[in-house]
């Protein structure tokens, strides 16, 4: 796979500060560590419903995705099955509730909250924490 | 109290009520209805300007809105001049040696006695932005005001921007709920973020926490249990952007922090008195504090250390002060905590020890998942005592079970949660068939799994992977468990209950035209990728809106989306639309010179035209312009819909030929291009008996004879090939037409979802006859209706491709990368080295640690 660096063009990434988050819980926490916040795009262009792809430093994509209902969820755009980078052009919706996409090529559901296969225990797509700031949506990546 | 008798002017007593909640109310009543010889007077102290009213039922407040009628019996004390209630006012100081309250509008009153019952306020966790404008508690008549001003002009502008309003409640136990309920009352959609791991922490456990998860979750509240707060930031729309300790955000209009209460002890916490660890002022069992002249009771009451946050121990609490200040000696027995409530319909009981924390306790627990019921009995080591349980879904039992806690039980105390046993009969119908070829599955099988058990299309699907790929064989699945005598439910997903042509029905009718208007009303759930797709192809079969217009964009299948065909490796199939496989030279050389530039692999369909394949996303509109600019238009190849009429060369060159074929298939192709349908419809039209257009494997076939048409119908090629029937004879142009237009709208209207017409016509009711009398003899009297509803369709037809082309703003999606437009998809890539062009696929991603 092709390596990138940060696109040109694109905005430089920032550091979240990591004070300031003492209402969280341990054990509910995102995995510790810095991240790098990642500017994806304004909040306004996300059509609720439906997702849009983003390129991380590095060369990895995001499906990012806007519900209806608000909620912001982004996993890793490729499709473990397919072996293409095309699960934010699937279709979103829920299976007894929980928040999923389709893979558009051979419709495999994916939650979007774990990551997981729902029909497939041993398959499970990487999670991206997702952060709203300023009207700009931002994807952590884990600083290395 | 022997000290307080000359401390007023008159034989009268005073005692000052801080607080005018339900207990201080409560309190007031019961010292006057038993001081029969008026030995108190009362002062009465309210920080809020109404009296008295039913916080318990607060939530009843929204939609009438209507504030008398939470208002407690007698909360005015009209007519009894011994109690002297003012509202609007609040107890500032307590001077303990004085024996004086100093108020907030500075008056001075003396006491002989002091009940504290400023109850509790919410606690509001220190996340960042909690002060933010939008965020508010769920406590008083005016909190909820004030939810509803900003709820009302969020639906304002959710509405203008065709979207649906969001609220969020922080905290998922009783309050948090009735928040939820009352933000889904005034038209919201709520979201429910609550930090245990499953709602109701406190009252129910696990397994009922998951059964009330998703009942509630069923009523449109979305539950994110497990799962912090961890900022709000407010956006310049005036939205909430709020962060979750899981890493998720969601954009919400308003936020209700309902995490619990905390005593309202600041008065006597300033007097001096001993308050508890963790709030609260302390009394022993009578509720007298520190001070012998000073109780407290209700939600700021800590007796013996211990706050109780319901109403029925304040009320006990109430009765015991009022007996005391009249020469009794009342005591506070403890609160049963047991509780039964219905939480937005939802029925929840919790008595005894429900956590089964007595020392070798035993459980016996009833899920019924299929009825949403989860029912939890604790029984003593011997399995003989009741010790308490939860009831959730269905609590009817609650009043006799709490009966039984601490009481030996009759017989088996795994009756009481006694299950409901069902037993599914199903006839096995073994044969070697493949049914669902993509995953090589037998009709054997099939049956094999309905006769053990499996008793819809998911559970088949769970346990024989038919139907899992490409979904083509499931119609045949269908008619399998149907002829297994299972009764089949005909619900589309699990969202909709109905079939298709039940939901294009519903459409037609009601004139809904928002996915989220019809699901709302008639479905559960946020949709999935094939209630979303089936309702986008009704929408379009019923208007000539575009495909990607408003919120339908978001219901469209990728190839929809894009207006191409996915292909493997991500890459779209461009397919331009040559009617009757007619091409002009010009448009040829497009084709040929759009291939080459854009590095194309190009193949002829059997549709007669060509597919161009390879080209990435934001390719797509350069590729459609240069067509478009030849005066070609989308072949929706991608769409259920009309894909080709293909034709033989006809009369006008064959010297066999008996009519214009070539003519007939371009206007056929012109009038049905565009319309969408529950599978993909071809068209074949034969200039004479030869069948060079092989027109009887086609949907509709129209073969030409000496008079004119023959129609046959309902041939398809594919998994299961069929040939099509001769549904008339002889037709002339006109009656062809009309009688395609009453055949292709029927379909469309009465079809399931991916059924193509031959398996249509196999399921159709009194099959090919009925369908003969329906469009040829008009026996439903429908053949207007269809014919009207097809011309609709022909007169609003327009080019999908020209449209976005138009529009910069749908242009705008078609981008490999959000945050790189002009960037290609690294990933995407081509092996030429053979002898013709292919993908390649990308190697098994790296997993990568979880973000």
């Amino acid at each position: 796979m092709t390596t990138l660096v940060t696109p040109p063009g694109a905005p430089p990434v920032d550091v979240a500060p990591s004070a300031g988050r003492s209402a969280v819980r341990p054990g509910i926490l995102p995995p510790p560590g810095a991240r790098q916040w990642v500017p994806a795009c304004p909040v306004t262009a996300l059509v609720p419903g439906r997702g849009v792809a983003v390129l991380l430093p590095g060369g990895a994509q995001a499906a990012l995705f806007l519900l209806p209902n608000g909620m912001i969820y982004a996993v890793d755009n490729l499709d473990p099955y397919a072996r293409a980078a095309v699960l934010s052009r699937g279709l979103t919706g829920d299976r007894g509730g929980e928040p999923t996409v389709a893979s558009p090529l051979l419709k495999q559901v994916f939650s979007l909250r774990t990551g997981a296969a729902l029909d497939d225990p041993a398959v499970a797509l990487p999670t991206y924490a997702v952060r709203v700031q300023a009207g700009t949506v931002r994807i952590g990546v884990p600083l290395p | 109290m022997s000290t307080t008798e000359n401390r007023t002017d008159t034989a009268t007593r005073a005692v000052v009520v801080v607080g005018h909640g339900m207990v201080g109310h409560r309190f007031v009543e019961a010292l006057r209805s038993r001081d029969t010889d008026s030995t108190w007077k009362v002062v009465v102290l309210s920080e809020e300007a109404e009296a008295a009213y039913d916080r318990v039922g607060l939530s009843s407040y929204v939609g009438a809105w209507d504030r008398a009628s939470l208002a407690l019996a007698g909360n005015t004390y009209a007519g009894d001049d011994l109690v002297d209630l003012r509202l609007g006012t609040r107890a500032e100081h307590v001077d303990r040696d004085a024996r004086t309250v100093t108020t907030s509008a500075g008056e001075v009153i003396a006491y002989d006695a002091l009940v504290i019952a400023t109850g509790s306020h919410p606690f509001v966790p220190p996340v960042p932005g909690h002060d933010s404008t939008g965020c508010f508690v769920y406590r008083t008549l005016d909190d909820l005001d004030g939810i509803r001003v900003a709820a009302e002009s969020a639906i304002e502008r959710a509405a203008a921007e065709g979207g649906a309003a969001n609220g969020l409640v922080v905290g998922g136990g009783l309050l948090g709920l009735e928040a939820a309920n009352a933000l889904r009352l005034l038209g919201l959609t709520p979201h429910v973020v609550e930090f245990a791991p499953r709602l109701m922490p406190l009252q129910v456990d696990d397994g009922g926490g998951a059964v009330l998860e998703r009942l509630i979750g069923s009523l449109g509240v979305q539950v994110h249990t497990g799962a912090g707060t961890s900022s709000i930031a407010a956006q310049d729309d005036g939205r909430l952007a709020v962060e979750l300790s899981d890493g998720t955000a969601l954009l919400t209009d308003l936020v209700v922090f309902s995490a619990g209460v905390r005593p309202s002890d600041a008065v006597a916490r300033a007097a001096g008195l001993d308050v508890g660890e963790r709030g609260g002022v302390v009394t022993d069992l009578a509720c007298r504090t520190s001070d012998e002249n000073v109780w407290a009771v209700g939600e700021v009451a800590a007796v013996e250390g211990r706050c109780y946050g319901l109403v029925a121990p304040g009320y006990t609490m109430a009765e015991v002060v009022a007996d005391r200040l009249l020469g009794g000696e009342a005591t506070f027995p403890g609160a049963d905590l047991s509780t039964k409530l219905k939480l937005l319909g939802v029925d929840v009981a919790s008595f005894g020890d429900a956590m089964a924390t007595t020392p070798g306790a035993l459980e016996i627990v009833h899920t019924d998942a299929t009825k949403g019921t989860y029912a939890k009995v604790v029984v003593s080591d011997d399995a003989k005592t009741l010790l308490g349980g939860i009831l959730v879904g269905d609590a009817s039992a609650y009043t006799t079970l709490k009966a039984y806690v601490g009481r030996e039980v009759p017989g088996d105390p795994g009756a009481l949660v006694s299950p409901a046993g069902t037993e599914l009969g199903a006839d096995a119908l073994p044969d070697d068939a493949v049914i669902c070829s993509c995953n090589n599955v037998t009709k054997g099988s099939i049956c094999g799994a309905i006769a053990e058990g499996a008793c819809d299309l998911a559970a088949i699907k769970g346990c024989t992977n038919a139907g899992t790929t490409c979904g083509g064989c499931l119609p045949t699945v269908k008619k399998l468990l149907v002829d297994s005598g299972v009764e089949l439910s005909k619900a589309l997903c699990e969202h909709f209950e109905q079939s298709r042509a039940e939901l294009f029905e519903i459409v037609a009718s009601t004139g809904i035209r928002t996915f989220s208007g019809l699901i709302a009303r008639y479905g559960t759930g946020t949709g999935c990728e094939i209630c979303k797709p089936t309702v986008a192809s009704i929408l379009a079969s019923t208007s000539s809106d575009h495909v990607l217009d408003g919120e339908q964009a978001a219901l469209q299948d990728s190839n929809d989306h894009f207006l191409a065909n996915i292909q493997k490796n991500g890459t779209y199939s461009v397919v331009p639309r040559m009617p009757g496989g007619e091409v002009t030279a010009e448009q040829l050389i497009t084709i040929g010179q759009v291939a080459k530039d854009f590095g194309l692999y190009v193949k002829v369909t059997g549709g007669q035209r060509i597919d161009l394949f390879g080209a990435r996303v934001e390719q797509l509109p350069a590729i459609w312009q240069r067509l478009v600019d030849v005066g070609m238009e989308s072949g929706q190849a991608y769409g259920k819909s009309l894909r080709t009429v293909k034709s033989c060369v006809g009369s006008s060159w064959c010297r066999y030929g008996v009519q214009d074929s070539v003519g007939m298939a371009v206007d056929l192709e012109h009038r049905y291009r565009g319309l969408r349908s529950p599978h993909k419809i071809k068209f074949g039209v034969s200039g004479c008996a030869r069948e060079c257009a092989e027109a009887r494997g086609k949907d509709v076939g129209v073969i030409a004879t000496d008079k004119g048409w023959n129609l046959y119908v309902c041939g398809n090629g594919g998994q299961t090939p069929a040939h099509a029937r001769l549904l008339a004879s002889d037709l002339d142009d006109e009656t062809l037409v009309r009688y395609i237009d009453r055949f292709l709208m029927f379909y469309v209207r009465t079809a399931d979802r991916l059924q193509r017409t031959a398996p249509w016509l196999d399921a159709l009711e009194g099959g090919l006859d009925h369908l003969k009398a329906v469009v040829c003899e008009d026996s439903l009297g429908i053949a207007d209706d269809l014919e009207a509803a097809m011309g609709r369709h022909v007169e609003g037809y327009q080019d999908e491709w020209k449209a976005v082309l138009d529009d910069p703003e749908k242009l705008s999606r078609f981008v490999s990368f959000v945050n790189a437009p002009e960037e290609a998809d690294p990933t995407v890539a081509f092996d030429e080295s053979g002898p013709r062009k292919v993908p390649v696929l990308l190697g098994l991603p790296t997993v990568r640690e979880n973000a």
